[in-house]
Formats: C-alpha cells, structure tokens, sequence
C-alpha cells in the first residue's frame, strides 16, 4: 500500500517560563488502508501526536510529509488547504455546528471547497447520510440529535471531500456501548473497504486491539509502533 | 466563501437573536437621528446661505485696491524708486474711474448684470430733528434685478425713483422715528454742505434694524449732485445666474479692472467659518449616537466569537483559512450594519417629514416659518455611511480575535 502520512523525528514543546514536551522525537508511517489505533495513558502526548499528523499544530522539530510532500514549509493557509482536501477529523465531541442540520453539517467543507456544484454537494452529503443510516436525520440539528448520530454525522463531515486519511480524537469516549460499536465499525471499514488511512487516538482496549497496529505513546514518546495484538 | 460565510453569520446572528434586536434597534435609531438631525442642520444652513446669497450682491465691484498700483516710476528705475512716507495727496473725487466701460465689460459677461451705486453718508432732517443716514444712489430701472430692496417695499415702489427724480425712498422705522409719512419732504444734507428736499415716494421694511431706520434710495444722479461726485460711482452691484461662480469670478473681474471686487462669500468669510464649525460640531454629535449604536454591535459579536470557539477551532480544522473567520465576523458587523440602514433611512426619513411639518411665528411675522430640512441624497448616504463604517469597525476587533484562535488550544480543553 502506498505510504500516505510520515512523521519523522517530530517534537512538539510549548515555550513558557516552564517548558512543556508534549511530543518528543516521534517517527511514524502509515500506509493507505491501514487502521491505525494511538493509545497510551492520559496526558501522554497521543492528542498532540495526533494534532502534529493533522497539520492542525506545527512541530517544533521533525517534519511530516503528507503524501510524500514535506509540509514543513507549508504556511498557514498552505496547511489549511492540505486539511481541506486530503485530511478529515472525527473528535471526541461531535463538533457540529449548531444552528445547521446534520445536511448542512456535511455539506460545509464541501461548499468551501467549492469542487462541486450545490445540487452534486447536496447529493454526495445525502449519500454520505445514507451510507452512515442517518437518512432520516438528515433535516436535524444535532441538539434533535443522540450522541451516536450526532458522532456518525461528524464522521460524515469528516469523509465529505474524499480524504485520504481520517484522524479520530477519541471518538467513542462520550458514546455508550453500542454506540460505539457502530463508530468503531464504521471507521473500520473506511480503511478497510474504502482504503483510507484511519489513525484513532483511544483508551478503548478492544478498539485499539481491533486496529491493524497499535502505537504507544509514553510520556510523549513512541514506545511501541509495532502490530496490534 | 462568500456565501457559506454569509450563511455560517446569519445563523450566528439569528441563535443570539435578542441581542442582534437591540443592536440593531441602536443602529436604527443611530442612522434616524443622524440622517435627521444633519438634514435639519444642512437645511437650516442651505436655507440662510440661500437668503444670503437672495439679499446680498454676489460681487460688489469697490472704488479700492486690493494692492497699491504699481508706480510708473518703479518699472522705468527699477531698484532706484524710494518710498516717501506722510506725503498727503492732491484732493481726489473719489470713484471707479471710468465705470460705463467697467458697465460694459461686465455686461458682456455670461450671465451677469451689473448696476452701479454711489454710496455716502448724510443727515436727514424733518420737524427739528435730524438723523445720520446712508444714502444711495442709484438708476431705479436697473435696482431690481440686482438688489431685492423692491421685495421689502411696504408703500410705494422704487421705479417711482425714476417718475419723480427728487423722490426718495426711506425705511419706516426713520418715517416713524422722523413722524414721516408718504408723500411728504424731507430735508437731506450732505458733508459737502449741499443740501436738498426730497418727497417720499417709497417706504420699505427688511427686518435689519440698521437698514430700516438709517438707509434711504434715491436716484443716482441726485446723490451724484448731493455729494460733489459727478459722474462717480463707488460701487458696483453685480448678480450672477449661477451665484456658486461668485469667487472665481470676481477675481477674473479684479484681474481685468483692478478694482477690488468681493464675492459674497469673501464678504460672508466670517459666517461661512461659522457655518463650517457649526457642520463640524453637529456631524461630531450626530456620530456619537453611531458610536454607541456600535458598541451593540461590538457587545454582539464579542460575545459570538466567545460563545463560538469551538465552531471557529471545528471550522479551522476543517480548512477554513484565518481571514474567511475574520470575514465571517465582519460579515455579521455589515449585516447589522446594513439591515440598521434599510430600516433606519426610512425612520429618519420619517423624522424629517416629522420636523418639516413644525411650524411656529417669528416675532413680529404674519406669516408662517417651517422648519427648514434638507432631502439631498449625500445626506442618505452620509448617514448609511457612517453607520456601516461604525458597524464594520464594531466587528474588526472581536473579527480579528477569532481569526487568531488556535485550533489546538480549543480542542485540547474543549471536549
């Protein structure tokens, strides 16, 4: 499979009077297709590692090459554009707008992008719903919304300009049981039946033992960056 | 990104909806008392420049130089001339020398007409009273297109200057001052030590107490003959069609005769710089209400971009560059601002139909005075102006402040 992400030597430390590693020297690949789970204890750096990969946050040390472009250079709207086309969030809370529907939710990084034209928007995003059993929610606002749905809209959103990695920040953590099943399934499949590269920070054990391989940050490092068991 | 934003804004204003209603009450009524209150002002200043303009020449030709003329002597040794103080002159009959061709060449000017004047002081006397007047000397037939002394005729006219040439024409405060009344003499005296009898032919009453009980008109070639200036006059009164061309023109005119010539807003300097403070002052007043109509709108959008930090960090993340959340921001800033003109041009157009249907009596009037309003478009777009700008400059502070959340710091504690 092609190498679509790559971390090499990258540091994050936030200056201050006491400064604070949050990562330190982390080198990584993940391939298109792969389904990868970041785990480790609280605090450890696997949000901030994730942030990094993301292009939301910019490393202090190291670069990460985004389909085999250094971004390290990239500047702000270079970066901005990068997460637009190529990359799709999913975080712990759903993150919906609001005052906008599940619809409308969806068809945002779309409509910025401006790709499509508002009838191929509005199509692709009512098939996004449709793909994700949320048809029927599709006129909603998220507070008409249980937390599941609303997470599965957000996984919607995130999908909604074809990305080639999806990055998820705890996404079942505020899920119950079978919520949470339903996520995890879904995330699943995108890597495994759509091919993209799926990296999910989790606490979930099972989630995490479901992934293709299973990163362990400690205290900011990669401690393990084998494959899941 | 124009549309999603202006989206993503109408939204935000619509989930704080009280709060965007009283925002938007205060840029109404800011953009009503502006619109209104400065076409009163603009108004009442057309209205008295218009009077000003009405009653006054719009160029008066003076037997003066601005400048001493230049010596003959100074161009045939230059550098050699000296200047000899205290020397008194020859006893000269003063006036604009040679005035029909000064007559002439102002008539041949576009849209100007010119009469000449002979001014001076005198003494009136009636019944062992006596009186110090300003006396001038005029041709009758030409006087009313140049002056509007005929309109303040209360008795009498002043073409009947031309059918009796020993008449004269009197304010009624002199007449009742003196006990006069029409028809009958007075005795003029000049400092010449000329006297003469005059009928009274003509009364008026322009309102300006100096004029109504010290000025008298009578026919030019009299007053010629009165004070010892034959064939002078001192002045020459010119109107113009376009009133706006008195500046440039007189200083055309000054250039061509050498005579000082005054435009009416030379004459008026002082209250133009009045009237100019006053603009200052009232615009300065009127804004005051926008700037607080403004801080609504600030209170708004501040607390938008606080209550939105998560939707900013989501929005962000999703690719939204820095500058389209600052134009989603200002975007709000000038929808407020442009609903507060949509509904507030028409509220202060209210209010002007309002103020121009005040009316009241002054002093000493039968007739009624309105309030003077002006309807000119700048004012509209004067006050929509200064409302979008205030509205616009409300949203740049909390706009700028979302642009520059950072994503990270959001999410980090935001879950």
């Amino acid at each position: 499979m092609a190498q679509v992400l790559r971390a090499a030597g990258v540091g994050r430390m936030l200056s201050g009077e006491v400064p604070v590693t949050l990562v330190r020297d982390a080198s990584l690949a993940i391939d298109a297709g792969e389904f990868v789970a970041v785990t480790g204890p609280s605090g450890s750096g696997k949000s901030s590692l994730l942030y990094l990969l993301g292009l939301l946050d910019r490393p202090t040390t190291g670069s990460v090459w985004l389909e085999g472009v250094d971004t390290s250079a990239f500047d702000e709207d270079a970066l901005a554009d990068a997460r637009l086309r190529r990359l799709g969030f999913v975080f712990q809370s759903h993150f919906l707008l609001p005052e906008f529907t599940a619809i409308e939710n969806v068809m945002l990084p779309m409509r910025r992008l401006g790709r499509l034209a508002d009838d191929g928007i509005e199509t692709r995003a009512m098939a996004l719903l449709d793909r994700l059993g949320l048809d029927a929610q599709r006129d909603k606002l998220p507070s008409q919304m249980s937390g599941g749905q609303s997470q599965r809209v957000a996984v919607a959103r995130a999908l909604a300009n074809d990305p080639a990695i999806v990055l998820a920040d705890e996404p079942t953590g505020n899920l119950d049981t079978a919520a949470s099943a339903n996520v995890q399934g879904i995330l699943r499949g995108l890597a495994h039946e759509h091919g993209r590269a799926v990296v999910v920070v989790t606490h979930d054990r099972d989630f995490a033992a479901s992934a293709d391989r299973r990163i362990v940050v400690v205290d900011g490092r990669i401690q393990d960056a084998g494959e899941a068991g | 990104m124009s549309g999603l934003g202006l989206a993503i804004a109408v939204r935000h204003l619509l989930a704080r909806r009280r709060q965007s209603v009283v925002s938007l009450l205060g840029i109404v009524l800011g953009v009503g008392f502006f619109l209104s209150i400065s076409a009163l002002m603009q108004g009442s200043e057309d209205d008295f420049i218009a009077r000003l303009i009405d009653n006054s020449p719009h160029i008066t030709i003076q037997d003066k130089y601005r400048s001493p003329h230049r010596q003959p002597a100074e161009d045939a040794y230059a550098g050699g001339a000296v200047q000899v103080l205290r020397v008194k002159p020859e006893t000269e009959t003063r006036g604009i020398r040679g005035y029909q061709r000064v007559l002439a060449y102002l008539r041949s000017l576009p849209g100007v007409t010119a009469s000449p004047v002979l001014d001076g002081q005198a003494l009136v006397s009636f019944a062992g009273q006596d009186k110090a007047i300003a006396l001038s000397g005029m041709i009758p037939a030409e006087i009313d297109r140049v002056s509007t002394i005929g309109k303040y005729m209360t008795a009498g006219r002043i073409l009947d200057l031309a059918a009796n040439p020993d008449g004269i024409v009197i304010g009624d405060q002199l007449a009742k001052d003196l006990s006069l009344q029409m028809g009958e003499n007075l005795t003029v005296s000049a400092t010449t030590g000329q006297t003469r009898t005059f009928k009274i032919v003509g009364l008026f009453h322009t309102g300006r107490a100096n004029v109504d009980d010290g000025q008298a008109f009578v026919a030019l070639k009299r007053v010629q003959a009165l004070l010892g200036r034959a064939n002078r006059v001192n002045s020459i009164i010119v109107k113009l069609s376009d009133p706006g061309a008195a500046q440039t023109l007189a200083a055309r005119i000054e250039a061509r005769i050498g005579y000082k010539s005054v435009s009416w807003q030379e004459a008026s300097e002082d209250i133009m710089s009045l009237l100019l403070i006053r603009k200052v002052l009232m615009y300065a007043v009127v804004s005051a209400v926008l700037v607080v109509a403004a801080f609504g709108i600030y209170n708004v959008i501040s607390t938008v971009v606080l209550e939105k930090q998560r939707d900013i960090a989501i929005l962000k993340s999703m690719g939204f560059h820095a500058r389209d959340i600052l134009r989603l921001f200002l975007a709000q800033g000038a929808m407020l601002g442009a609903a507060g003109c949509a509904a507030g041009l028409p509220f202060g157009a209210a209010l002007m139909v309002a103020i121009t249907r005040i009316s009241f009596r002054m002093p000493g009037s039968r007739d009624l005075t309105y309030m003077p309003v002006s309807w000119n478009w700048v004012q509209f777009a004067m006050a929509a102006s200064f409302a979008m700008a205030a509205a616009l400059l409300a949203a740049v502070i909390p706009a700028r402040k979302a642009a520059q959340v950072d994503p990270v710091d959001v999410l980090r504690g935001g879950t």
